[in-house]
């Protein structure tokens, strides 16, 4: 919830009045400020850069502490970022910190699809925190603020230029993210040779068009130390959690057979600065910033996206009831069509089912037809046959009968004459 | 592809820096400036607009810009006075509301819809800024305190008050106050608070509540004054030297009432407790409790389809629900027909084994009798041709015998 800077708004119908006294209104930042203690802050970390640069390490000696830290391989498929959150105590202050790395990061052969694995958390995020700002019961002071608050881009002390996957990284991430590159590694550069190399980067980042974190000058305490700081960007570090003996001090130190680098040492390394800047300076900036740049630019075109407007086809302003009836009349049209759709698809199929199942019918009645056709071709082939029969016995039983019967006459006719004879 | 750890208590050795966060925050909100909406509530003439003179030492009312009392119309009014004013670097915009008419009609049923419509209208304002695509800077005008002024009868709360609390508690945090304490003496206030907390109580209303700390200081602060609730306030425009002290007082012949002396009423109790302590406080209920009740209320009245589909995926469900139920039918159906159609061919087909074996043993019976009738015709004939034969014999014997005879 951003509220609007008093200060700013016009004026218009406001009486400035004088007071008589102490109202005691003077409090209200004590108020806010103790509010804000007893809920803890919340701040994300997000490190790119490759395996092996020094992120963990980097971390460690920021917030003087051990993070459990994973050596990466050099072989992963794909990048991917691992996520951890510690609860940090600094005096009365607790500070709930995200720290993601990447994990793989410039460790493929092909590198182009590189970034997209961090826009997505990046995206994320934001898609997180947009989805509880919509909820109808929402908590929005209770909700845990995973968005990217700061991205420390790691550059390779190459000391010649930014590579081209470091310039394609960071134009992708600085319209979502505050960037704040440093170069990693930086006691492997001379003094000479890093002024010439901030400069090149430099130079490289304002032709690509990427826009990194400035520092803000708007606050008149600390616009001078911010503006000095942004001349410095960007901070070559050196991270060390061993401490090495200075004089009669430790120290956090990289101890090599030629010297000793001080971390905290500002002629070394730009550590200090960069600790100063992110955490103690501009920490709640980065936080706003976040929130009132980055988040609100995802949630603008996310909206769009969805088809929310701020205007209706007349150009007048649409209230918040009337897109979302515009927006659920357009849902039940839509469903209404689709169920339309698919009962037409259904009756379809109904009926060509029923179309075949007759067809199929009508040829299993063909075939019975055939068939009794056959039998009755057969029967009346049978019936021929059996009358050929009854035809021939029944000639038969004739001529027998007529046979006997001619015996029989010539029978009594022998007869006959034999008795004539015998007489 | 994201990978979570647990989280982890971790302690710190040496300086990090982020103990300066306040101090960053402080620095934001100073340079940001404040805002603070105050609504005041009361029949007219119970010194609303001086006890606001006097809560922030300011003429906010004054000839020129008269209080409620003054300029009471036909209907009972919403108004709103911004002013600016500055302490110690700090800008706060101060936007008073008041009520001129509430109270004081003959019928003041229904005085309190116009508050209500307020409230409301500066909740639906913040929502349709907040719910743009694109949103710049969202003026917060929602009211975050209301000063209730309950007249000093000494006896209890009247029907106007309770209704008015009733309604309005759940949309703003309601502070009700005693006005013109000086008209009582400390036992009849005393008797008058306890009176009305017990209203307020069996009304189950639910005024302003303090939230609780940790501090055990501040806790006993709260219990102290949870215990003078309601506060009976006094307000002056006037200063009174009093002891060689100037202060804000009445001056009655027997006495001046002092508005900031804290035997008198509990004037410094309000003042802190609304100004100095919680004001922050007032802002951040009314954010996140009064004014979300009224934005879920007012999305879920509307049921779109936005991010939220819970009704519609309901919708979906039950749709895609008849449509397997259908699926089912439809392919029982088929089943059923299918199956009708094969038993119909496998009847077929046994009718038509029936047939064929009916036909061949007909066929073989016939081809029997045929057989048998050859047979017989056979051997009848071959009788015949004997008997022939034999006649064909005798005949012949016959003959022979009758050429002999003649001789």
């Amino acid at each position: 919830m951003s509220s609007s800077d008093v200060a700013r708004q016009p004026n218009n119908g406001v009486r400035p009045l004088s007071l008589a006294g102490h109202v005691g209104f003077d409090s209200l930042p004590d108020q806010l400020v103790n509010k804000s203690i007893c809920q803890g802050f919340c701040f994300n970390i997000l490190c790119i850069g490759e395996t092996g640069i020094g992120k963990s390490t980097l971390m460690d000696t920021l917030f003087n502490t051990n993070f459990e830290n994973f050596e990466s391989s050099h072989f992963e498929p794909q990048v991917k970022l691992r996520a951890q959150t510690y609860d940090l105590h600094e005096s009365n202050v607790r500070l709930r910190l995200t720290v993601v790395n990447t994990v793989g990061f410039g460790d493929q052969m092909n590198k182009q699809e590189s970034y997209q694995p961090v826009v997505d958390y990046i995206d994320k995020q934001f898609e997180s925190y947009l989805q509880e700002e919509l909820k109808i019961k929402r908590s929005l002071h209770n909700y845990h603020d995973s968005r990217v608050h700061a991205c420390l881009y790691f550059i390779s002390p190459s000391g010649h230029s930014l590579k081209s996957l470091d310039l394609v990284t960071m134009k992708k991430l600085d319209s979502k993210v505050n960037i704040i590159p440093v170069i990693a590694k930086a006691d492997t550069i001379s003094k000479s040779e890093l002024h010439k190399f901030k400069i090149k980067i430099m130079s490289e980042l304002v032709s690509n068009g990427v826009q990194i974190y400035q520092f803000p000058l708007d606050d008149e305490t600390v616009a001078k130390v911010n503006t000095t700081m942004n001349g410095h960007l960007p901070f070559a570090v050196v991270g060390s959690t061993e401490e090495v003996c200075i004089g009669n001090k430790m120290v956090k130190a990289r101890q090599y057979p030629w010297g000793v680098v001080q971390v905290e040492n500002e002629n070394h390394c730009d550590f200090v600065k960069l600790r100063e800047m992110l955490i103690c300076v501009n920490m709640e900036d980065l936080r706003e910033q976040t929130h009132t740049r980055h988040y609100e630019l995802y949630r603008r075109c996310k909206l769009e996206e969805m088809g929310f407007k701020d205007t209706g086809p007349e150009c007048k302003p649409v209230s918040l009831q009337q897109t979302y009836e515009a927006k659920r009349q357009e849902f039940l049209v839509e469903l209404q069509k689709r169920e339309d759709e698919m009962r037409q698809m259904f009756v379809q199929r109904v009926k060509e089912k029923e179309s075949e199942l007759k067809e199929a019918e009508r040829e299993l009645q063909s075939r019975f037809e055939q068939l009794k056709r056959l039998h009755a071709d057969e029967k009346a082939a049978l019936e021929e046959k059996k009358r050929l029969l009854e035809d021939d016995q029944s000639s038969f039983s004739k001529r027998r009968a007529a046979a006997q019967l001619l015996q029989a006459q010539s029978f009594t006719a022998n007869g006959k004459k034999d008795k004539d004879r015998k007489k | 592809m994201f990978i979570f750890g647990p989280q982890q208590q971790m302690n710190l050795e040496g300086y990090v820096g982020f103990a300066n966060l306040p101090n960053q925050v402080y620095r934001k909100s100073v340079k940001r400036g404040f805002e603070f909406t105050l609504m005041v509530v009361g029949e007219s003439g119970l010194g609303k607009s001086t006890l606001i003179n006097s809560l922030f030492l300011t003429d906010l009312y004054s000839p020129e810009y008269p209080g409620p009392s003054h300029r009471i119309k036909k209907t009972v009014q919403v108004e709103q006075s911004k002013v600016l004013i500055k302490e110690g670097g700090v800008q706060l915009l101060l936007t008073i509301v008041d009520t001129p008419g509430f109270g004081d009609e003959v019928d003041n049923s229904n005085c309190w819809q116009p508050v209500i419509d307020y409230i409301d209208s500066k909740f639906e304002d913040y929502l349709n800024a907040e719910s743009r695509v694109n949103r710049r800077q969202m003026p917060d005008n929602r009211v975050q305190c209301c000063l209730y002024f309950i007249a000093p009868s000494g006896h209890g709360l009247k029907p106007l008050d309770i209704e008015f609390m009733k309604r309005l508690h759940e949309k703003v945090n309601i502070i009700p106050l005693i006005a013109k304490a000086d008209t009582m003496t400390p036992e009849e206030c005393q008797q008058f608070k306890k009176q009305i907390m017990k209203e307020i109580q069996e009304h189950k209303i639910r005024i302003y509540e303090f939230p609780e700390t940790d501090d055990e200081e501040e806790m006993k602060m709260i219990r102290k004054i949870k215990d003078r609730l309601p506060l009976a306030v006094v307000g002056s425009n006037t200063i009174i030297e009093v002891n060689g002290k100037r202060v804000r007082g009445r001056q009655y012949p027997w006495g001046v009432a002092e508005v900031e002396n804290a035997e008198h009423c509990d004037f410094n109790i309000l003042r802190n407790m609304l100004i100095r302590t919680h004001m922050q406080d007032l802002k951040d209920v009314t954010n996140n409790v009064h004014y979300e009740n009224y934005r879920s209320r007012k999305l879920a009245a509307v049921t779109y389809n936005g991010v939220d589909n819970n009704k519609n995926k309901g919708q979906l469900t039950k749709k895609k629900k008849m449509e397997q139920e259908m699926e089912q039918v439809f392919e029982m159906k088929v089943r059923e027909k299918l199956q009708k159609l094969r038993d119909s061919e496998a009847e077929l087909q046994r009718r038509h084994e029936q047939m064929k074996k009916n036909l061949e043993a007909q066929h073989k019976e016939i081809e029997e009798k045929r057989r048998q009738h050859e047979e017989e015709m056979a051997s009848w004939e071959a009788q015949q041709r004997i008997l022939e034969q034999q006649k064909l014999d005798a005949s012949r014997t016959l003959e022979k015998n009758k050429k002999k005879k003649i001789f």
